[in-house]
């Protein structure tokens, strides 16, 4: 039978020891008018090979696109030791190490998970994951909620050019607790937030919340906005690409006193895009809030001989301890993908990470070049950008993406996902996995398209 | 040793990175970084060696038995492993237009509706990311559609005191006030408390059954019946689903919603932690709230429904749609199991339960509830042999590692004084039961010639025990140069 052992002797032995003579007795205390006793409407089982067969159909349908689209989501190198390793039974079939001293291969990786990304974010703590950017944002701004009790009402001031998807996400998972969620407007021609920032009395908002680099991949002032915020009283939660901080200031670092608390997507570290999961959440703080933290946190300790060991620590703010008194509801964190985060940076190194977001920055600049120069395609925003940029089309973005789609590409991002009105602009994103032939062939093709629709609505027009 | 302290100034690992990426000197300088990262320095045969070494000391299920009561550790099987990781799957970006993705797409659809099949509820949305998001779906989702009534009276939620800690902790992110409910001699809801807790403020109930007991609510359609009168809905934590594949179904039994924990009953690999998948299910009554993305099929494509398509539902719940690769994962294992082989993981989960308690109670363990059958997993109590031996279950499980094998999950369900939840589930072999018995009888008798033996446990492993309260009084979450 397909995963289980038993053979017939084996369960003659078990149920005679048990006391009753078939499997079914052991569902007798089931009320009967609630038994169903069989799954008919299901197919039968498939063995492996024919499974196999199966699968690789299905995954040959959905890969072989070159990628330009990020969003969110980036395609970069994953070095080949990173899932090898990962992959390795011991990481991938532990549980949630509760038990500390047949854990300690995951609670010293965690360990050393927390120290770079805390150091990558220029913060004092980071916890051992949530479940994605967009997830890890809503706890915190809940988490600002808790921390910030000098604000008089919870209102949370949000990026206007903030991905989409998290605003929709924050809305979903914090509403229900009465969070007021307003927006802080972005300029329409840099893409930016407006430097003119709004006035607000003191302690009126709980915590602004900036994205850098924003939706639209433009680089944000996160200095003056960050010590704005802290003269109102508000904390500054920020959302950053990670790959993006090897060349951007980090959060830590922003304005006179830093960011107090910051998220983001860890994807880009390692992790394959895989239809958008399992990625995973980061979130990092200063040391005076870390009892408001959401998540496992590591702590280094000695075990009773003095020798150092690991362990879960300040657990009194979970869920299995407090229940309804908890920082948060999350139990499963996505530990596998930070375990392949962790290596993804021991492998790189600092200068690693920074060729990777310096050679992706110079790549979509390329690109950019390309197709701006290219007569009707124009940059949107005229801010400076990490590795997304917007261009505006004389057609409808959806036409250019569904003619490279052809040609085995995909072009960007429709940004009429954000707004009607922006149904022309194209979110193009280019890492450092592409090489100048690949930008070439977009070009191509792109010229190509546009040629295309230009007859065509000429032919219409005739 | 940690991976810091093998680093060495300067050694770099040229391969992985783009050489020589030229400056970015567009960006104005206040907004660039001018200190870089700590992050080590090291060779690639460092970082394998490093983490190859940690990962060894390790316990999984790959290299030893894991009865961890509510957490179904069965086997993760490696074929659905390696076909969830075909390249084609790995490299799909999650925003790709649907006519690239229809073989995610399709995968997906099967799944929401063999889950729909196997719950016994219409509609089924994959987006939860683990079980607490699939419990906060759930409970939202309640909210939701009481609100839609116009009903704001509704602000508590009843939670049985042998819930998981989950529980209570999602009805209050969900801005409800909490009841517990009494549990009575038998393990089953008190019935009298119940009813006296539920009226007009009743939004509803969470519930596991089988309990986390470990024993089937027998009188569950009688607490439907009360819930449902009230006005309230009942939630249903499918923990321990892998108690009832194919036997009876959540939707039979009067729950309206419910989530699957993927990464236990569909055998999808817990990955020290996570990643996990909780996907959300729901009858015709609650199905317009179920959080979206959703796939949608219309005969011919596969596409995805969003608030535009399901304009009550409570909303998303992260950037892309949930724990994709886990999706696929579930898919797979359902599908090479088939319609016989997810009927007997419930019932070679439950032979093996009932096996392991029938031979601990002749050996001499006390169990908690001695009258009743074992779901897919039970508890025995060691509040005797604390109190004889002075050695506690936290002790015992500290033992039981010294010999090669996983604790069972302790201190839980907290009614239970000095318990061990017990979940061998069906991928073990009747030799390796066999074997944990002789152990723990082995670990008894320890207890009582050389009770320090035990009491002083682990003695084999990486570490002896931690000190717990330097690592909460002394924070150190970072290493620091």
């Amino acid at each position: 039978m397909p995963f289980i052992p038993h053979t017939e002797d084996d369960v003659k032995t078990m149920l005679k020891t048990i006391g009753v003579k078939s499997t079914d007795d052991l569902f007798d205390e089931i009320p009967s008018n609630l038994r169903i006793n069989d799954l008919n409407a299901l197919d039968v089982g498939l063995n492996e090979m024919a499974m196999g067969r199966d699968m690789k159909d299905r995954a040959a349908r959905d890969g072989g696109l070159a990628c330009f689209l990020g969003a969110g989501a980036y395609e970069h190198h994953i070095p080949a030791a990173v899932w090898q390793i990962t992959g390795r039974g011991e990481f991938l079939t532990a549980y949630t190490p509760y038990q500390a001293e047949a854990s300690q291969g995951t609670l010293q990786l965690l360990y050393e998970y927390q120290t770079m990304m805390a150091h990558l974010m220029g913060l004092e703590v980071s916890n051992a994951s949530l479940y994605d950017g967009a997830s890890a944002l809503a706890e915190a701004v809940l988490m600002a909620v808790r921390t910030n009790t000098a604000a008089k009402e919870s209102r949370i001031l949000i990026a206007g050019n903030l991905h989409p998807h998290y605003r929709q996400t924050i809305e979903a998972l914090v509403r229900p607790q009465g969070i007021l969620l307003e927006t802080l407007p972005y300029n329409d021609k840099t893409g930016c937030l407006e430097t003119q920032l709004p006035k607000i009395e003191n302690g009126d908002i709980v915590a602004v919340v900036i994205a850098q680099p924003n939706f639209f991949g433009g680089i944000e002032e996160v200095d003056a906005i960050t010590d704005w915020a802290h003269q109102h009283q508000a904390l500054v939660i920020a959302v950053v690409n990670p790959i993006a901080m090897a060349l951007l200031k980090e959060p830590g670092a922003w304005g006179q006193r830093g960011a107090d608390i910051v998220c983001g997507e860890g994807q880009p570290l390692g992790i394959p895009l895989a239809s958008g999961g399992p990625y995973f959440g980061f979130l990092c703080t200063k040391m005076d809030y870390v009892r408001q933290m959401p998540g496992r946190l590591i702590g280094r300790t000695v075990d009773q001989d003095g020798k150092p060991g690991f362990s879960l620590t300040l657990q009194a703010r979970e869920q299995h301890i407090r229940r309804a008194k908890a920082t948060s509801n999350i139990c499963t964190n996505q530990g596998l993908a930070v375990t392949a985060a962790t290596i993804y940076m021991s492998l790189l190194g600092a200068s690693g990470l920074s060729d990777v977001a310096k050679a992706s920055h110079a790549n979509s600049k390329t690109l950019c070049a390309a197709l701006t120069a290219i007569p009707g395609i124009r940059l949107r925003f005229n801010s400076p950008y990490f590795h997304e940029f917007v261009i505006e089309c004389p057609c409808t973005a959806d036409v250019l993406i569904q003619a490279l789609l052809k040609k085995n590409i995909l072009a960007g991002l429709d940004l009429s996902v954000l707004s009607p009105e922006l149904d022309h602009c194209l979110l193009i994103c280019v890492t450092e996995t592409k090489t100048a032939d690949d930008i070439n062939a977009y070009v191509n093709a792109f010229l190509h398209a546009l040629q295309n629709i230009t007859s065509i609505s000429t032919t219409v027009e005739d | 040793m940690l991976i810091f302290e093998i680093s060495a100034k300067g050694r770099r690992n040229h391969l992985q990175a783009p050489r020589l990426a030229p400056a970015a000197t567009d960006i104005p300088a206040h907004l660039l970084r001018h200190k870089a990262p700590l992050f080590p320095e090291v060779s690639e045969l460092q970082v394998v060696r490093h983490y190859t070494q940690l990962s060894r000391k390790n316990f999984s299920i790959d290299t030893q038995f894991y009865p961890l009561g509510s957490c179904t550790m069965k086997y993760n099987p490696r074929g659905v492993h390696q076909l969830a990781s075909l390249e084609g799957f790995l490299q799909h970006h999650p925003l790709t237009p649907a006519s690239h993705s229809q073989g995610y797409l399709q995968s997906a659809y099967e799944l929401q509706q063999i889950l729909s099949h196997i719950t016994g509820l219409s509609a089924v949305s994959l987006t939860p990311m683990a079980g607490a998001q699939g419990e906060f779906a759930g409970v939202a989702m309640i909210r939701a559609y009481h609100l839609s009534r116009g009903d704001t009276a509704r602000t508590e939620f009843l939670v049985p005191d042998a819930a998981h800690g989950t529980n209570p902790a999602t009805a209050v992110m969900c801005g409800f006030r909490i009841k517990e409910i009494p549990t009575d001699k038998h393990g089953d809801v008190d019935l009298d408390a119940l009813r006296a807790a539920v009226g007009p403020h009743t939004a509803g109930i969470m519930l596991t059954n089988p309990s986390t007991l470990g024993v089937f609510e027998r009188r569950i359609s009688e607490i439907a019946k009360i819930i449902h009168a009230a006005g309230g809905l009942l939630y249903y934590d499918g923990a321990n689903l892998n108690a009832i594949l194919g036997k009876c179904r959540p939707g039979d039994m009067g729950f309206d919603v419910m989530h699957i924990n993927l990464h236990k009953t569909f055998a999808t690999p817990h990955g020290g932690g996570g990643p996990g998948s909780g996907p959300v299910a729901a009858n015709d009554r609650l199905k317009p709230f179920l959080p979206t993305p959703i796939v949608g099929y219309d005969g011919k494509q596969y596409r995805w429904l969003t608030t535009k398509d399901c304009p009550q539902s409570i909303g998303r719940l992260s950037a892309f749609m949930g724990n994709a690769g886990i999706i696929l994962r579930a898919n797979i294992y359902a599908r090479l199991l088939g319609r016989e082989g997810l009927c007997r993981v419930s019932e070679y989960a439950t032979l093996n339960a009932n096996y392991l308690m029938a031979r601990l109670q002749q050996a001499g363990f006390t169990l908690a509830f001695p009258d009743r059958r074992a779901s897919h997993e039970f508890i025995i109590t060691f509040k005797k042999e604390a109190k004889t031996l002075g050695v506690s279950a936290k002790d015992i499980a500290k033992r039981l590692l010294d010999y090669g094998v996983h604790a069972p999950t302790t201190y839980f369900p907290l009614l239970v004084p000095e318990c061990f939840l017990i979940e061998p589930t069906e991928t073990e072999s009747k030799e390796e039961l066999d074997n944990f018995i002789n152990i723990l009888i082995t670990i008894l008798k320890e207890a009582k010639d050389s009770p320090d033996l035990v009491k002083q446990a682990p003695h084999n492993l990486p570490v002896r025990r931690l000190d717990d309260l330097k690592a909460a009084k002394e924070l150190d979450l970072t290493w620091r140069e």
